[in-house]
């Protein structure tokens, strides 16, 4: 089961969100808008280069992701625990992980692990 | 230690005003020489940028410690697009070893933004995450947890685009950087001053403790202005702006008024602390602007 999982999750979530399988999914959180389909991978919110009209700095033609989820995470009928997570502060990605199921890494905890030196208190978002 | 910057910011009244040092790519140290004889005697400190515009140039961390050799303090840029999470924190203790202590930490334009696109992006940290892990650093340790002793000083700075969409997220995301450790930010220049006054109010009211820096930049005339508004992502510039410019009956007058404007104008928002001005124009415009914002020349 462990080597067929991350089969599955890719099957299911690439085609619908594009899934980069890093291994420590934080969708929920995004307004089902997958971080990891940033030019700059980057999981904390826009960078400033995003265009006056809302596209990616780096794919003209392409709506920034994060634009896109700052809408979505309104309107989609979502969790209000979860809208409460968009501005977390989340850690760097742990590139072990790529390729391997986030669930069971969110079972497992796995996806909880952080560097030793990482202030985990500094990633709720508070007010 | 307390650098000028932190002391000006967090123990005075007085406003911070600091210039970016212009990119140096050969010339020795003579070249450094010549730029701090004209920016030095007006600025509280200089960036030190890191590959600006994703174009190679002398690295930030060798640029920063040559000008803090002729006396100007530096702030010391440090971009996430061309280092991972290893580099930069060699880079940031690397500069603590030569007594750096201001830094500011930023995402960085792409790749595709310079002259070697097909070079690999990095983007092993974001913008938040750097500053989460200078701050760590500051803390005695690296991001592995390895102890450092004595723990380097630092006095960390982020940047933020107060005009660029999702408008209505930017103060959620400047508030996040300041909770991984910010202290100040820099911001992007800025050509919607009803945007920025938003941002800035909103900033003061809700984490007062955080320092805003505007930045203005001093161009010759309207095709700058046309060239930052179609070449720079995140830079929107109001054509009705340009068009001011271009038909007026002196353009270089008129850009520099512009600027003039632009400083007064952010110096009296709540939160701003100071000025940050970027200067392309290169002519004797940079000391007019800072005369006539009330500097004195130090000596």
């Amino acid at each position: 089961m462990p080597k067929l999982l991350p089969l599955i999750e890719d099957a299911i979530k690439k085609p619908i969100w594009g899934c980069q399988m890093c291994g420590q999914c934080v969708l929920h959180s995004t307004g089902m808008v997958c971080p990891m389909t940033c030019p700059k991978t980057l999981r904390n919110g826009p960078c400033g280069g995003v265009r006056e009209n809302g596209n990616c700095e780096v794919k003209p033609e392409m709506q920034c992701i994060w634009v896109k989820a700052f809408e979505r995470k309104d309107k989609l009928p979502l969790p209000n625990s979860w809208r409460a997570h968009y501005n977390d502060l989340r850690p760097p990605v742990d590139m072990q992980l790529k390729g391997t199921s986030s669930w069971l890494n969110f079972l497992t905890k796995r996806d909880q692990k952080r560097p030793a030196g990482w202030p985990i208190l500094a990633e709720k978002s508070g007010k | 230690m307390m650098s000028r910057v932190s002391e000006i910011l967090e123990n005075s009244k007085e406003r911070l005003f600091t210039v970016e040092f212009p990119e140096i790519d050969s010339g020795g140290m003579e070249r450094i020489a010549k730029h701090v004889d004209r920016i030095g005697p007006w600025f509280d400190a200089a960036n030190s940028t890191d590959n600006t515009a994703a174009h190679a140039h002398a690295s930030n961390t060798a640029v920063a410690i040559a000008i803090k050799i002729y006396g100007i303090e530096p702030i010391l840029q440090i971009v996430c697009r061309d280092k991972n999470r290893l580099a930069i924190q060699s880079d940031l203790m690397g500069a603590a070893l030569h007594g750096i202590e201001n830094v500011v930490m930023l995402t960085g334009d792409d790749v595709s933004a310079g002259d070697e696109p097909e070079a690999r992006r990095v983007f092993d940290l974001d913008g938040p995450q750097a500053v989460v892990v200078a701050n760590v650093l500051a803390t005695g340790q690296y991001l592995s947890g390895r102890k450092i002793n004595p723990a380097p000083n630092f006095y960390i700075g982020a940047v933020e685009n107060p005009a660029a969409p999702p408008v209505d997220y930017r103060i959620q995301r400047a508030l996040k950087k300041h909770r991984a450790g910010a202290r100040f930010l820099q911001l992007q220049i800025c050509y919607h001053p009803d945007r920025l006054e938003n941002f800035c109010r909103g900033v003061a009211e809700l984490a007062p403790k955080l320092h805003i820096i505007p930045s203005v930049v001093l161009v010759k005339n309207e095709k700058s202005l046309n060239f930052m508004n179609d070449k720079v992502p995140g830079i929107d510039i109001p054509q009705s702006t340009i068009e001011g410019v271009k038909n007026s009956a002196d353009p270089g007058e008129s850009a520099y008024q512009l600027v003039l404007q632009q400083s007064k104008h952010a110096l009296s928002l709540p939160g701003v602390r100071g000025l940050h001005v970027i200067d392309f124009r290169r002519d004797n415009s940079l000391e007019r602007l800072m005369r006539e914002l009330g500097r004195t020349p130090k000596l």
